[in-house]
């Protein structure tokens, strides 16, 4: 596409047109958009009404959704706020949802057909506690049906209809309930808990006005853990504090009795702890002990009898009930490349209700939970569909034996992103599709002639924009000539890769890490971070490029690490490695070896550095490198950052080569009575700078000073740690640093008085943005800090020049302290910010934009000349000719400007940017719930046409040309003939 | 045994009459523990009626304190409230597409509980009760311009088509209005002057 010689016409057509903006028909053509809701914790069917059946679900991403049952498509959803963790969902009154969220405080009712919020109740407390909520079938208080509400210590009844607080009961103090029941046609509310670890408490509550009927309590020698399982409306089992013995508590009028029974007794030969699975079904609970599920059916007087043990027992659905006081549950096991769906009849466990096996993608993992709901067949039978949720966080419906829909729900966590090249083109390209291409092409041109002309009918409207979103070119599984067409390498919570196609976003492979997956030596492994490991140009292009994942067993920083070396075009696992050591920090080096292969060095908790890949070749270029190679640590909670370098190899029992001692070279002490270090941030590393001049208004130039090893450090007052709203002006500041890491000398130091975080900042060539809020103004604020290299400022004198006595060719170094000047500015902004990117492109000579994620979820982008130091109210002629912008207070929001337009990415988290091959364009990735891309050029497509350039008009005006050349030479034929018969 | 200890809630809001035999936030809330509620209202004038009714819709709005410490939704009649709010100067944004709020600073003071402290930060303009609106409507996308035959025209190519119009249409009729004798005055001129006429490059044009 890119046609240089039609430069200037592009210039003049794109002259018209403001930037960035998008027309609504073209939405779609180059980006696209996803909305997940992540991993679900809770399901709630509704399918016993006519119209669309639905399925409202929690999930782990403080998402509540109602999902189409037939096609699993969001119907409506919300994401609660970041500390509003969803406790419980159900559903009152047929028609509300009910919420109850941040730990039981607060309870919020959602319209079922359209997610309108109805009532929300704050419920305050007296002390943090569990939370249940429980919304009784049959109970009602004045006519009202009512739900009760455990949470903070205390038992609240709250009407459905309007949300009030009917009642509220104050349990006494050290009394957990675990329970709450009611038996059918009662108005007494039964609370089961402990008090301490080892009394069991039952408590008779009045449902009409929360009055304490009775307070009973015993106590159990061996004490309680784990949760209590209710088996019938007064029985309950609980396994003791040492896991090996079950206690059958029954609370009868006489008291509180218990029974217990060894847990070798039922399931003999059985090493690991046994946990209580809860499933509310009459009569029989479930019993896991490590892979073995066991059912234990209480028969008459406390006795247990084991009906059935499972093999790799994965999940276990709560009991649904089906016809008249009926239950059925079902229980899902693992097998080899399908899992095996049982439904069993909650009373008479002889014969199953359904028995499926379904295959089941082995990128999926096991699955880790089960919800079940039935429903009529034709035939007056009962079927029975299964909702689950698998390793990877996916959500898949079951239904006869066959994966109705499933959603990649694990894509609404991710951690971390980069992008990979897609293969190059083979050739060999056939002739009859080319013709046939060519055919398509010139069709759907004169169609958008047509368009253009108002010539074209709804029909051909409707195939124009279906032919402008369905281009194949877009979606093509080869590198394109513009860097268009690359693959998204995203890493998410589960521990699954997915390589994301940029066309139109589609999963192209997918992979579930077996490093990333709980072990016995790794129990709770957690990716953390993607590193390019092998990007193949020059003379290794026929390796495949890869990229390094790593994690780490746990969440501590001296849990060992997880290294993964993944292949991006085939999606397999080439390697990975259980590091022996622990991983705190990685540092890419800037060397490859001859395969291209990066070099990085993993610094562990004491401080060793170890080089992988461990290779001779990569050893023999650190030992070149050995003194070139610096790094710095930050230690946020001490208040230090601290300089390093390798020292000698180091002598553990393993002395292998590849493992070096360290070295503090510097270190920077902030005072902890007044500075809390909050955020930092440094450049990219492949960030490309075009140059290091920076030509100003009447032939002046000035230099940036472009050093990478720049750190910037937002250091807040400790008091205002805390979030916005409690602090006054006076007791709040924050200090800026920028910091050369290899010297460890501060270039630049600024405080801000009556501010304070979060601070958001983005660092590129030699300018910071960063983000903060002014107490003073009540606002928020934007500063830019720019900093120039002075020993350079003087080589703008052309006799200098001419006589060879500039330094210019004077070597960069990192030891050299060159003077600097810094320039800044401050601006308000209005909103919240979550996130803040800079665009980047291939030769870093278009002009940056700033890609701002704001709290409402939208990436808005701001031009870098906003932010320009030398703005000031009045520019002079000159400085307007060089595009100063007049000073204004506040930095302007165009609606326009949005890259999302109309769409929201919510749970924004990131925003990663990528550059095309083409100059203009770079590449936008924002990530939260949603994942949203889009390409966009910072500084208009000045090198290529755009999208909606119309080919036709132009083959259209040449062909009327070549017809004018014709007839106009004809004519003048004709006239030259008839002049010479004059 | 409900025990009140410092109930003081404060109401931003004075309601309109109308309102205030409805609303249910107008019933005393038993204030928490240690901790305010903010009352109020986000009130978007012809809401759906330009369009935007798949954006902008009630459901989807957000209300925001703090910066994202707290995130509440509006009520059917666009009522919201956060509870268990600290005394100090608060920020309340609203998030809602296709609408642009200003900021809001709310103080929640010890002092004189009830009393209205809000301003928008935008404009710095005070708030008599907490009742938000929007400043401006958004519109995310440009707006294409109708096919006018005059942009046609304008456009480069358009240029190229009439000037070509125009040399084929006009020029020769140009040439015709001439006088015959004028034409070979003018043609002798421009062969005595030496300029090289177009036609001696004419392939088949040879005149001797």
């Amino acid at each position: 596409m890119a046609i240089p010689g039609f430069l200037l016409v592009l210039l003049f057509l794109s002259c018209s047109l403001p930037a960035l903006s998008l027309y609504e028909d073209q939405v779609g053509l180059m980006d696209w958009h996803q909305k997940y809701i992540g991993k679900v914790k809770q399901a709630v069917f509704q399918t016993q009404k006519a119209g669309r059946k639905r399925v409202v679900v929690s999930t782990e991403e403080n998402v509540i959704a109602s999902l189409d049952l037939r096609r699993g498509e969001i119907f409506w959803r919300h994401v609660l706020g970041a500390t509003d963790a969803i406790d419980e969902i159900d559903i009152a009154l047929g028609k509300y949802v009910i919420t109850l969220s941040s730990e039981g405080s607060t309870l919020r009712a959602w319209n079922l057909p359209d997610g309108q919020m109805v009532w929300e109740s704050f419920l305050s407390g007296s002390r943090p506690s569990k939370s249940l909520l429980f919304i009784p079938t049959n109970l009602k208080v004045d006519k009202d049906n009512v739900i009760f509400v455990y949470g903070n210590g205390c038992l609240h009844a709250v009407s459905s209809i309007d949300g009030e607080v009917l009642w509220k009961e104050f349990i006494a103090k050290g009394v957990e309930v675990q329970e709450l029941i009611h038996q059918l046609g009662s108005h007494i509310i039964y609370a089961v808990g402990f008090d301490g670890l080892s009394q069991f408490v039952a408590l008779q509550i009045n449902a009409k006005n929360g009055e304490l009927l009775k307070h009973e309590s015993a106590a159990f020698p061996g004490g309680f853990a784990g949760k209590i399982s209710s088996v019938s409306s007064d029985s309950f089992v609980v396994s003791d504090a040492t896991h090996s013995v079950l206690v059958l508590v029954s609370v009868k009028d006489g008291g509180i009795s218990f029974q217990q029974t060894r847990i070798l007794d039922l399931v003999p030969d059985s090493p690991g702890t046994a946990v209580v699975l809860p499933t509310k079904l009459t009569g029989i609970f479930a019993l896991k002990i490590n892979d073995l599920v066991t059912f234990v059916k209480v028969i008459d007087e406390g006795k247990l009898e084991v009906v059935e043990k499972i093999d790799n027992g994965a999940a276990v659905s709560g009991a649904v009930s089906f016809s008249e006081g009926q239950e059925a549950f079902a229980f899902v096991q693992n097998g080899e490349s399908k899992i095996h769906l049982t439904v069993k009849h909650g009373l008479d466990w002889s014969n199953n209700l359904l028995k499926e096996s379904i295959e089941m993608d082995r990128q999926r993992g096991v699955v880790h939970k089960v919800f079940i709901n039935n429903y009529l067949r034709t035939d007056r039978t009962y079927g029975f569909r299964a909702l689950i949720v698998m390793e990877d966080h996916s959500l898949l419906l079951v239904q006869q034996g066959e994966i109705v829909w499933s959603r990649e729900d694990g894509l609404a966590s991710v951690i971390d992103v980069t992008t990979s090249e897609l293969p190059i083109e083979k050739h060999g390209v056939s002739v009859a599709k080319v013709e046939q291409n060519l055919f398509e092409w010139l069709k759907g041109h004169m169609l958008k002639l047509k368009g253009t002309l108002l010539l074209a009918n709804l029909d051909e409207l409707a195939e124009i924009q279906r032919i402008r979103l369905q281009s194949s070119e877009k979606s093509k599984m080869t590198r394109d000539h513009n860097g268009f067409r690359k693959l998204l390498i995203v890493l998410t919570r589960a521990g699954k890769l997915f390589a994301l196609h940029t066309g139109d976003g589609r999963v192209v492979w997918s992979l579930l890490l077996d490093s990333f997956r709980k072990t016995g030596q790794c129990n709770s492994p957690v990716g953390l971070k993607l590193y390019q490991w092998q990007i193949p140009h020059h003379h290794a292009l026929d390796e495949n490029p890869s990229v390094l994942v790593l994690g780490r067993c746990g969440r501590s920083l001296d849990a060992n690490g997880v290294l993964s070396v993944v292949d991006t075009y085939t999606g397999k696992e080439i390697s990975s490695v259980g590091a022996a050591h622990s991983i705190v920090q990685v540092i890419p080096l800037p060397f490859t070896d001859s395969t291209e292969q990066r070099l990085h060095l993993l610094i562990d908790a004491d401080q060793h550095a170890h080089l992988i890949p461990r290779t001779h070749e990569a050893l023999s270029i650190v030992q070149r490198e050995f003194g070139n190679i610096y790094w710095y640590s930050v230690e946020a909670d001490n208040g230090i950052i601290r300089g390093h370098v390798l020292k000698d190899n180091c002598d553990l029992e393993v002395s292998d080569g590849y493992c070096f001692n360290t070295r503090g070279l510097w270190s920077i002490v902030f005072p902890s009575e007044s500075e809390k270090i909050i955020a930092t941030m440094t450049k990219k590393s492949n960030e490309v700078v075009h140059t290091q001049a920076k030509a100003m208004s009447e032939h002046d130039v000035i230099y940036k000073y472009v050093s990478k090893n720049l750190l910037f450090v937002a250091n807040v007052a400790p008091k205002a740690i805390d979030e916005i709203g409690l602090l006054t002006p006076e007791e709040s500041w924050l200090v800026v640093y920028l910091i050369d890491t290899v010297t460890g000398r501060i270039l630049h130091r600024v405080t801000h008085h009556g501010s304070q975080g979060p601070v958001h900042a983005v660092f590129s060539e030699n300018w910071v943005v960063y983000h903060y809020f002014n107490l003073k103004a009540h606002r928020y604020e934007m500063s830019v800090i720019e900093i120039y290299d002075q020993s350079r400022a003087d080589n703008k004198d052309v006799w200098k020049l001419v006589l060879g006595k500039h330094n210019l060719t004077s070597p960069i170094s990192s030891y050299s302290r060159p003077e600097v000047v810094t320039k800044s500015q401050t601006y308000f902004f209005t909103h919240s910010v979550k996130t803040i990117a800079v665009t980047s492109t291939a030769k870093g000579i278009t002009s940056k934009q700033l890609l701002i994620g704001t709290i409402s979820d939208q990436v808005l982008t701001l031009d870098k000349r906003f932010l320009d130091p030398r703005r000031t109210v009045n520019p002079t002629q000159a400085e307007k000719e060089e595009g100063i912008i007049p000073l204004t207070d506040s930095l302007p929001i165009m609606p326009q400007s949005y890259v999302t337009h109309t769409l929201k990415v919510e749970g924004l988290k990131g925003i990663v940017t990528s550059p095309a091959k083409l100059e203009s364009t770079t590449l936008i990735f924002a990530y939260g719930v949603d994942l949203f891309f889009t390409r966009m050029a910072p500084s208009k497509t000045y090198d290529s046409l755009t999208e909606d350039f119309s080919y036709a008009l132009l083959l259209l005006t040449i062909v009327a040309l070549l017809v004018a050349i014709v007839a106009t030479w004809f004519l003048s034929e004709r006239k030259e003939l008839q002049d010479k018969w004059r | 045994m409900a025990v009140k200890k410092r109930s003081e809630s404060i109401f931003l809001i004075l309601f309109l009459f109308c309102f205030s035999l409805l609303s249910p936030a107008l019933a005393i809330t038993p204030g928490s523990d240690d901790g305010y509620t903010i009352n109020g209202r986000v009130k978007i004038p012809s809401l759906g009626a330009k369009g935007l009714l798949l954006l902008g819709k009630l459901s989807n709005v957000k209300v925001i304190l703090n910066g994202g410490q707290r995130v509440t939704f509006l009520k059917p009649d666009g009522y919201f409230s956060f509870h268990n709010v600290p005394a100090g100067t608060h920020l309340i944004e609203v998030a809602a597409l296709g609408y642009f709020f200003s900021p809001v600073r709310v103080d929640v003071s010890a002092r004189n509980p009830g009393k209205v402290q809000a301003a928008l930060t935008e404009n710095r303009r005070g708030l008599t009760e907490l009742v938000l609106e929007p400043l401006r409507e958004e519109q995310y996308y440009e707006i294409r311009e109708p096919f006018n035959i005059m942009s046609l025209l304008k456009s480069p190519m358009g240029l190229m088509v009439g000037f070509m119009v125009i040399v084929m249409f006009l020029m020769p009729k140009l040439v015709e209005n001439m006088d015959p004798e004028e034409m070979k005055r003018a043609q002798e001129e421009m062969r005595n002057q030496g300029v090289p006429s177009l036609t001696n490059f004419l392939p088949g044009a040879s005149r001797s």
